[in-house]
C-alpha cells in the first residue's frame, strides 16, 4: 500500500511539475505583449508595421474586390496590407484578441459589437473620421455605443417588399394594386394564395417580422439603447396580425413551406411575395423564370418602417499601426471605393454621397436605399444576440402561441441585459 | 493513464524505503523518467495545461482579451456556475434546454446504437454468413466518413421535399417538416390522443427554468432525425468492437450450452452476453461520452434550431464563449458536462458491476481458462 502511494506521488509529482512548466511557458508568452488599456487611449497608435485586414466574405467576388481595393492603398500609401479572408470569423477573432496579436481591421457585425467593446479589444475612431458626416446617421447610432462611435459602417441593406411580377399579373393584379397599408397587403396576399403559392412567405425570425413591428410603431430596445420595450402595445399589433395572416393562410414561414429562406421560397415560386434585403438579387440568379419586383413595404399603423442591417471596420486597440488603419478606413469607406464595391458585389454605400449614383446605376432596387429614412436597427446591446435568437425560436411557433406571453418573456430578457 | 504508471514502476526501486545501492538496476529511475519524459511534456502541455486554464477561466471573468493570467482578470467564485444553474434568466433557460435536449439524445441514442451494433456483430460474425468481408466493411463505412458529409447528406435526405419524405409520401403518409419541426415526439403523440397541455403539477414546477412538462416533450423530430443519425454513423464502429470480443469468446461454453439443450437465444442471453460484459461497459462508456459531447452534427447543421431544440451543452459553450465572448459561462458549462459524463460513467460501471458469483461458479471458472476477468 505504501509503495502504491509513493509511485502515485510520484507519478503526480512529476506531472504537476511539468504541467506547472507548462504553463508559465504559456504565461510567458502571453504576458510579453501586455493588452494596452483602451478606451481610456484617445490617441492612435503608429509604426511601420503592416496592416492585417480580416473580413468574413461572402464568396470570391467580395474577397478580390477587397482584395483589389487594398492592394490599391497599399501600393498608394507605402503601408503593407494582407487581406485574410477568415472561414469562421468570430472564431478567428476570438483567438487573435486571445493571443493579444488580433488583425488591425475586420468586418464586425452590430450583434458582437458590445461584446467586444465591453472588453476594450476595439479601439473606437468614429469620430476621428474624415467622412464621418457622410454616414447615414441611423447607421452611426448602429455603432454608437455609450455615445462613442465605435466603427465605420462598411455598407448596410435594409429590407423590402419583393413581388413576383409574373404571379402578379396572373392575379389580375396591376401597379395600382401594390400596397401601401397592411389591409392592402393582406388583401392582395389573399389574391396571390393558391394551392401551390402563399401569398407572402418570410423567414420566422425577429429579423424579417422586425418589420411590422417597425411598422406599428415597436422597437424591442429604445433608440438610445438603455431601456427595453419590447412588450408595447404596438409589438403585440404587429405580431396579432402577423398571426392572424399565418393562420389564414395567406401568409406564411419559408421553414412552413419547405424552403430555407425567404429568398429559396420566392425564387421556386412556392410564395408570391417576400420580404428580403438587397442581397436577394444574387440568388435570383439561380431563378432566371422569376420576374422580381422590388417595392417599399406598406405603411403600418404608424407609418412606414423596416429594418436595416450592417457591419462596420472594427478596428483593434491592439493593432500597432491604428493611424494607418484609420486611413485604410476612410479610403474604404469613400464613396468612389462604395461604389465599386457596390458593382463588384452588391452591398449598399453607407454614405449619403453615394446615394444618387447608386441609384442610378440601380434602378430597379431604389426602395432598398429609400429605406434608410425609415428604417431602424436591431438591439446592440451585449446579449442582445441570445435573446434575439430565443425570440426567433419562440416566433417559430407563433401560430399557435400567445403574442403577448411571448413579448413579455422577451422583455424580461431584455431587461437583464438593457440599461 | 498508463503513463504515470510507467515511470512509477521504474522509479520503484529508488524510492526512501529501499536501500539506494541497487547494484545493476542503479540509474534505471532516471532513464526511465527519460523515456517517459516526452510523453509527459506532450500530454501536459496539450491537455493536462488547458483543462487547467479552462478551469481557472470557469471560476474567473475572463472577457478573452490577452491572457487569462493576467492581472486585469480576477476570480469571481462560482458566479459562472450559479448564473447557470439557479440565475433563473436567459442563461439557465438555455442550459436547461440544452440539457434537456441532450439527455432525450443519449436516452435514445445510446442504448439504440449498442443493441444495433451488437446485433450487427452477431450477424457478421456468424459462420455460416457468405461475404462475411464484405457486410462488414459496409457497416464501418459510415463511421469512417467525415460526420459533416453525413451531416449535409442527412440535411438532403431530412428535408421537406426530399426522399425521406417522398417514400413517406409513396406509402401514403405525410411526412414532417423534420429540421424545422420543434415539437417533441411525446408531445406530438400526447397530442395524437388529445392530450395537449399537461397538468399543473407539470406545467407549474420547473427546472433549470424548464418546466417539467417541456422536459417531458421528448426530442423535438429534428433531433429525431439527427438521433437516427447518430446510430447510423455509430454503430458500425461499435460493431467493429463487439466482433473482436466475439471471436476472443471460445466455441466451448456455447458447444455445452448447445448439449445442455439451450436454444439460440438462450445461448446468446446466457452463455455469449455475459462473456461480452467488458465489451458493453466500453462501448456504452464511449456511447456515453459521445453522445453528451455531440457538438458537429449541430455546429454543421441545425445550429441549435428549430426554437432550441437541437441546442446542447457543447454547442451552447461554443455559443457562449466564441459569440458572446462570455468565456467563463462557456467553460462553465463544459465543466458541468464534463461531470454529467462522470456521473453517468460511474453509474454505469455500477450497473455493469461483476456481482458476487456463486461457489459453483467459481469452481466452473477455477478449471475454465477464462479466469481472468473473476480474477481481477
Amino acid at each position: 500500500m505504501t509503495r502504491h502511494t509513493a509511485r502515485t506521488l510520484l507519478a503526480t509529482g512529476g506531472l504537476a511539475v511539468v504541467t506547472a512548466l507548462a504553463l508559465t511557458g504559456c504565461g510567458q508568452g502571453f504576458t510579453e505583449t501586455p493588452p494596452s488599456e483602451s478606451g481610456a487611449a484617445t490617441d492612435l497608435t503608429s509604426s511601420d508595421e503592416g496592416l492585417t485586414i480580416m473580413i468574413g466574405s461572402s464568396g470570391d467576388a467580395e474577397t478580390n474586390a477587397v482584395k483589389d481595393a487594398v492592394a490599391a492603398w497599399s501600393a498608394d500609401s507605402g503601408v503593407d496590407a494582407e487581406v485574410v479572408a477568415a472561414t469562421d470569423l468570430a472564431q478567428q477573432l476570438s483567438q487573435g484578441f486571445a493571443a493579444g496579436s488580433p488583425p488591425d481591421l475586420f468586418y464586425l457585425g452590430t450583434d458582437q459589437l458590445a461584446g467586444y467593446a465591453e472588453n476594450g479589444s476595439l479601439q473606437p475612431y468614429g469620430d476621428m473620421l474624415a467622412n464621418k458626416d457622410d454616414f447615414y446617421d441611423s447607421l452611426v447610432s448602429n455603432f454608437t455605443l455609450d455615445g462613442t462611435f465605435y466603427c465605420a459602417p462598411k455598407d448596410f441593406s435594409t429590407l423590402q417588399l419583393i413581388i413576383n411580377q409574373g404571379l402578379w399579373e396572373d392575379a389580375g393584379l396591376t401597379d395600382a394594386d401594390v400596397p401601401t397599408t397592411w389591409e392592402e397587403l393582406a388583401s392582395v396576399a389573399e389574391k396571390l394564395t393558391d394551392d401551390d403559392t402563399v401569398g407572402l412567405v418570410f423567414s420566422g425570425e425577429y429579423a424579417r417580422v422586425g418589420v411590422f413591428m417597425a411598422q406599428a410603431g415597436g422597437r424591442l430596445v429604445s433608440e438610445d439603447g438603455t431601456t427595453a420595450e419590447a412588450d408595447s402595445d404596438a409589438n403585440v399589433e404587429a405580431l396579432s396580425y402577423v398571426q392572424e395572416h399565418l393562420k389564414d393562410g395567406t401568409f406564411a414561414y419559408a421553414a412552413d413551406v419547405g424552403a430555407g429562406w425567404g429568398g429559396e421560397a420566392f425564387g421556386k415560386e412556392l410564395g408570391a411575395m417576400t420580404i428580403e434585403g438587397n442581397w436577394i438579387t444574387g440568388a435570383l440568379g439561380d431563378f432566371p423564370d422569376v420576374q422580381a419586383k422590388v417595392v417599399e413595404l406598406p405603411a403600418g399603423p404608424a407609418g412606414q418602417g423596416t429594418l436595416q442591417f450592417s457591419n462596420c471596420w472594427g478596428m483593434a486597440a491592439d493593432s500597432p499601426n491604428q493611424q494607418a488603419a484609420l486611413e485604410l478606413v476612410e479610403y474604404l469607406t469613400s464613396a468612389e471605393q462604395q461604389l465599386a464595391f457596390s458593382e463588384a458585389f452588391g452591398p449598399m454605400p453607407s454614405v449619403e454621397s453615394a446615394a444618387e449614383q447608386w441609384k442610378g446605376d440601380n434602378e430597379d432596387l431604389v426602395a432598398f436605399l429609400d429605406g434608410s429614412q425609415y428604417a431602424q436597427g436591431v438591439p446592440t446591446n451585449k446579449g442582445a444576440g441570445e435573446v434575439v435568437t430565443d425570440f426567433n425560436a419562440q416566433l417559430q411557433s407563433l401560430e399557435s402561441g400567445d403574442p403577448k406571453a411571448i413579448l413579455d418573456s422577451v422583455q424580461s430578457n431584455l431587461e437583464a441585459i438593457v440599461g | 493513464m498508463t503513463a504515470p504508471a510507467a515511470p512509477a514502476e521504474a522509479a520503484r526501486p529508488a524510492s526512501s524505503r529501499r536501500p539506494r545501492s541497487g547494484g545493476v538496476r542503479r540509474g534505471e529511475a532516471g532513464a526511465g523518467w527519460l523515456f517517459v519524459s516526452p510523453v509527459i511534456l506532450i500530454l501536459g502541455t496539450f491537455l493536462f495545461a488547458p483543462v487547467i486554464m479552462a478551469l481557472w477561466v470557469s471560476f474567473s471573468d475572463w472577457t478573452g482579451r490577452g491572457s487569462p493570467f493576467s492581472s486585469n482578470v480576477s476570480f469571481v467564485g462560482v458566479d459562472n456556475y450559479v448564473e447557470l444553474t439557479t440565475g433563473g434568466g436567459l442563461r439557465t433557460r438555455d442550459f436547461g434546454t440544452a440539457l434537456r435536449n441532450n439527455t432525450w439524445y443519449v436516452l435514445l441514442v445510446v442504448p439504440l446504437q449498442t443493441a444495433l451494433s451488437l446485433f450487427l456483430a452477431v450477424l457478421v460474425s456468424r459462420r455460416i454468413l457468405k461475404a462475411r468481408g464484405f457486410f462488414r466493411t459496409a457497416f464501418y463505412f459510415p463511421s469512417v466518413t467525415s460526420s459533416v458529409a453525413i451531416t449535409v447528406l442527412w440535411l438532403f435526405l431530412f428535408s421537406f421535399a426530399g426522399p425521406v419524405n417522398a417514400i413517406i409520401a409513396w406509402f401514403g403518409g405525410k411526412g414532417p417538416n423534420w429540421f424545422d419541426e420543434p415539437r417533441g415526439i411525446v408531445h406530438l403523440a400526447l397530442s395524437g390522443i388529445g392530450v395537449t397541455s399537461g397538468p399543473d403539477w407539470l406545467t407549474q414546477n420547473d427546472f433549470l427554468g424548464l418546466s417539467w412538462w417541456e422536459w417531458l416533450a421528448g426530442p423535438s423530430v429534428a433531433m429525431s432525425a439527427l438521433i437516427l443519425m447518430a446510430v447510423f454513423t455509430t454503430s458500425g464502429t461499435f460493431m467493429l468492437l463487439f466482433v473482436a470480443g466475439l471471436q476472443n469468446i471460445g466455441y466451448e461454453l456455447t458447444e455445452a450450452g448447445l448439449m445442455d439443450g439451450a436454444n439460440g437465444w438462450q445461448r446468446f442471453w446466457h452463455i455469449t452476453l455475459p462473456q461480452l460484459r467488458p465489451i458493453v461497459f466500453t462501448v456504452i462508456t464511449l456511447g456515453l461520452i459521445g453522445c453528451w459531447q455531440v457538438f458537429d452534427q449541430i455546429y454543421t447543421g441545425t445550429k441549435g434550431g428549430p426554437s432550441k431544440t437541437t441546442l446542447t451543452p457543447a454547442y451552447l459553450s461554443y455559443q457562449a464563449a466564441f459569440q458572446n465572448q462570455d468565456w467563463g459561462i462557456g467553460a462553465a458549462i463544459a465543466f458541468i458536462l464534463f461531470l454529467i459524463i462522470i456521473v453517468f460513467t460511474i453509474f454505469q460501471r455500477w450497473v455493469l458491476r461483476d456481482r458476487p458469483v456463486s461457489r459453483r461458479r467459481i469452481r466452473a471458472y477455477q478449471t475454465s481458462t477464462y479466469a481472468k476477468g473473476g480474477a481481477s
